[in-house]
């Protein structure tokens, strides 16, 4: 039953919608994904894009209802995860596949200490004595840089970096093949969000986990990650190695969002923004999604979709005008 | 003096159960019409509280404010209305300062009510003005904040800020909770303004690339001090103190080919509960000697371009060898 491919994690034709009284939002439209064993995938843009619950519904950990996942396969090791029963399910949250939370403020409980809250974790996988959990709870904290006899403090007694840290460590603690990290440095400040970064970094080279690094951050994705995948509107409008992305751009999106960003060695006056907004998740407009706000559209493009083409090996864009449709 | 607007040694404490806690400690500069200052630092360094300061939102401890040549330093009631028709702010959430209970036209016609110098007519007239200038629809006009995408919102905010014709803003982080693509025209709709209006901004932000953009001058600031401040493009291209250097090499930079060093800090920001009197950057500075201990003065290294650090001439060579 499973796919070909070598990958550690294949996702399919995924479709997430959310229903409420009003109106259905098309989160995620049709997404197809994978990840090798131990590489680094950067998932970017930019708010509303459907980054998040692409992550949240491969753990099944989407608000269900308004949520529904209404098509699509992820493949993990041969199985779907979306056809797992909740108790096989369980036995690959926070095990295979973790999950970083992008606000350590409230990621962990407040009313118990952070060596109980890993140490929980552990014992939920693993048959193992409470002495042992204690050790490799003190094992991960001093991984991810803290001492480990800070083992019986609680979440209020670290900073937001140092949170962030027990969050990362509690996520590591079983040794999971895949990680998700959504926006793991957004709320830290600068010299902090260095200070993750270079750990994260350091892990990636002792432990074999590949990372999906959820941000709308280019600068954090150039430093971190292998693979660049461009989300909007709910759709993968470009994908690629981090140099075909960072060089080679190719989609009118991507390069609207390299141009808007402000350079450090700049020297013209305005910036040049993305004209118009990201368009209505309820309302989506037909063919493809950008060209409404899209410098190069043609009348072709409000007509109908166009379909992912790979313009060099391993780099596919979303355009009619990629040179690959 | 030919400066808009004048800070002398401002400061502003706030009394805490465990002590005084220094948020702005000392500040000064000036500002001169149609100028941007960037003010940037982390997280509780005190850079939102200079701004508030500034406007009387907070009380200052102590120090002298000038504006357009005379002292504000502490106006009394009719004054401070008075100033708000020439000193604004916008705030960084445009979630959480509108009145979810007020349409946009009613939020924009709001300082002009108080104002009082124009019937309704006038108002209704200037209201749908301002909304033609940040860019907001005509049809818009009815709708609640609750309809509207934040970049919107913020143009509301600024719409309001305008409103009175102030000469002077705070631009309190007016675009970090915006996404990049919308960030974007918020900047070039502000800066159209100020070549405009020759509006003086005092843009306070945590994103170094936004504020080098945006700046004439920029101001570093560590725990209510200032470390640092110079012309935008030579503080980024002669970057003289330890603590402005960590932070610019800590941006991530969008470019896999540009793999800067980067000098990594150890430890977070400290307390600002009665400190000391040393340099307070000093327990996370990789360059500290002896003479961190005493108090640090700001040095001018080079024509408007000043430094609070004893030791920026040796760490050059330090850096060199």
């Amino acid at each position: 039953m499973n796919s070909t491919s070598t990958n550690l994690l294949e996702i399919k034709d995924l479709a997430v919608e959310y229903h409420t009284d009003e109106a259905v939002i098309y989160a995620v439209n049709h997404v197809d994904f994978s990840i090798n064993k131990g590489e680094t995938v950067g998932l970017v843009g930019e708010t509303g894009a459907g980054k998040t619950s692409i992550a949240r519904s491969i753990l099944r950990i989407l608000p269900m209802p308004p949520a529904k996942v209404v098509s699509g396969e992820i493949f993990y090791n041969g199985n779907d995860l979306l056809k797992l029963s909740e108790r096989e399910m369980r036995k690959i949250r926070g095990n295979k596949i973790a999950m970083i939370f992008q606000d350590p403020m409230t990621a962990l409980n407040p009313i118990e200490t952070v060596g109980f809250q890993i140490a929980e974790t552990i014992q939920q996988h693993n048959s193992i004595s409470h002495a042992e959990a204690h050790q490799r709870t003190c094992e991960m904290l001093e991984m991810v840089g803290i001492p480990g006899d800070r083992f019986k403090d609680f979440p209020h007694q670290f900073s937001g970096g140092m949170k962030q840290r027990v969050v990362i460590a509690m996520a590591l603690a079983c040794n999971p093949a895949l990680l998700l990290a959504d926006e793991p440095t957004t709320a830290l400040d600068v010299t902090i969000q260095a200070q993750v970064l270079e750990m994260m970094q350091s892990l990636k080279e002792k432990v074999e986990t590949a990372f999906v690094l959820i941000t709308h951050d280019l600068g954090v994705v150039a430093e971190f990650c292998d693979k660049v995948a461009v989300v909007y509107a709910g759709e993968i409008v470009e994908r690629g190695s981090a140099e075909d992305i960072f060089d080679r751009a190719n989609h009118p999106y991507t390069l609207g969002l390299f141009a808007s960003l402000p350079k450090l060695d700049a020297t013209e006056k305005r910036l040049s923004p993305i004209k118009g907004l990201m368009p209505d998740p309820t309302d989506l407009p037909d063919g493809c999604r950008f060209c409404d706000r899209c410098p190069n559209a043609k009348d072709e493009c409000s007509k109908s979709s166009p379909k992912e083409a790979e313009i060099a090996p391993g780099h596919t864009v979303k355009c009619f005008f990629s040179g690959g449709n | 003096m030919g400066a808009l607007l004048e800070v002398r040694d401002l400061k502003k404490y706030f009394k805490t159960n465990s002590g005084l806690l220094h948020a702005v400690d000392g500040i000064n500069f000036s500002l001169e019409t149609g100028k941007t200052l960037g003010v940037v630092g982390e997280s509780g360094c005190g850079k939102s509280t200079l701004g508030r300061t500034i406007l009387h939102l907070l009380e200052p401890t102590d120090g002298q404010i000038f504006f357009g040549g005379k002292d504000i330093s502490s106006p009394g009631k009719a004054e401070t209305r008075k100033l708000r028709e020439e000193m604004q702010i916008i705030f960084q959430d445009p979630y959480s300062s509108l009145d979810p209970r007020k349409s946009v036209s009613e939020a924009i016609m709001e300082p002009l009510k108080i104002q009082g110098s124009l019937s309704k007519d006038e108002m209704r007239e200037e209201t749908r003005m301002l909304m033609e200038t940040v860019g907001l629809a005509a049809r818009f006009e009815n709708t609640y904040p609750h309809e509207l995408d934040g970049g919107r919102r913020q143009r509301i905010g600024i719409a309001r800020a305008l409103s009175l014709k102030p000469k002077f803003i705070v631009c309190d982080e007016p675009v970090s909770a915006l996404d990049v693509s919308i960030q974007a025209q918020v900047i070039n709709l502000m800066l159209d303004l100020q070549e405009k209006r020759g509006i003086a901004y005092m843009f306070v932000t945590h994103d170094l690339s936004v504020v080098k953009y945006i700046s004439d001058d920029i101001m570093v600031m560590y725990l209510g001090q200032m470390v640092e401040k110079a012309p935008a493009d030579e503080l980024f291209r002669d970057t003289r103190h330890p603590y402005t250097r960590a932070l610019l090499s800590a941006i991530p930079v969008p470019d896999i080919h540009n793999k800067t060093k980067r000098i990594l800090l150890h430890g977070e920001i400290t307390s600002p509960i009665d400190p000391g009197p040393g340099c307070r950057f000093m327990a996370r500075c990789t360059h500290a000697a002896g003479g961190c201990h005493q108090m640090q003065t700001l040095e001018e290294c080079s024509p408007g371009h000043f430094v609070a650090c004893c030791r920026y001439k040796e760490i050059e060579k330090e850096d060199t060898a």
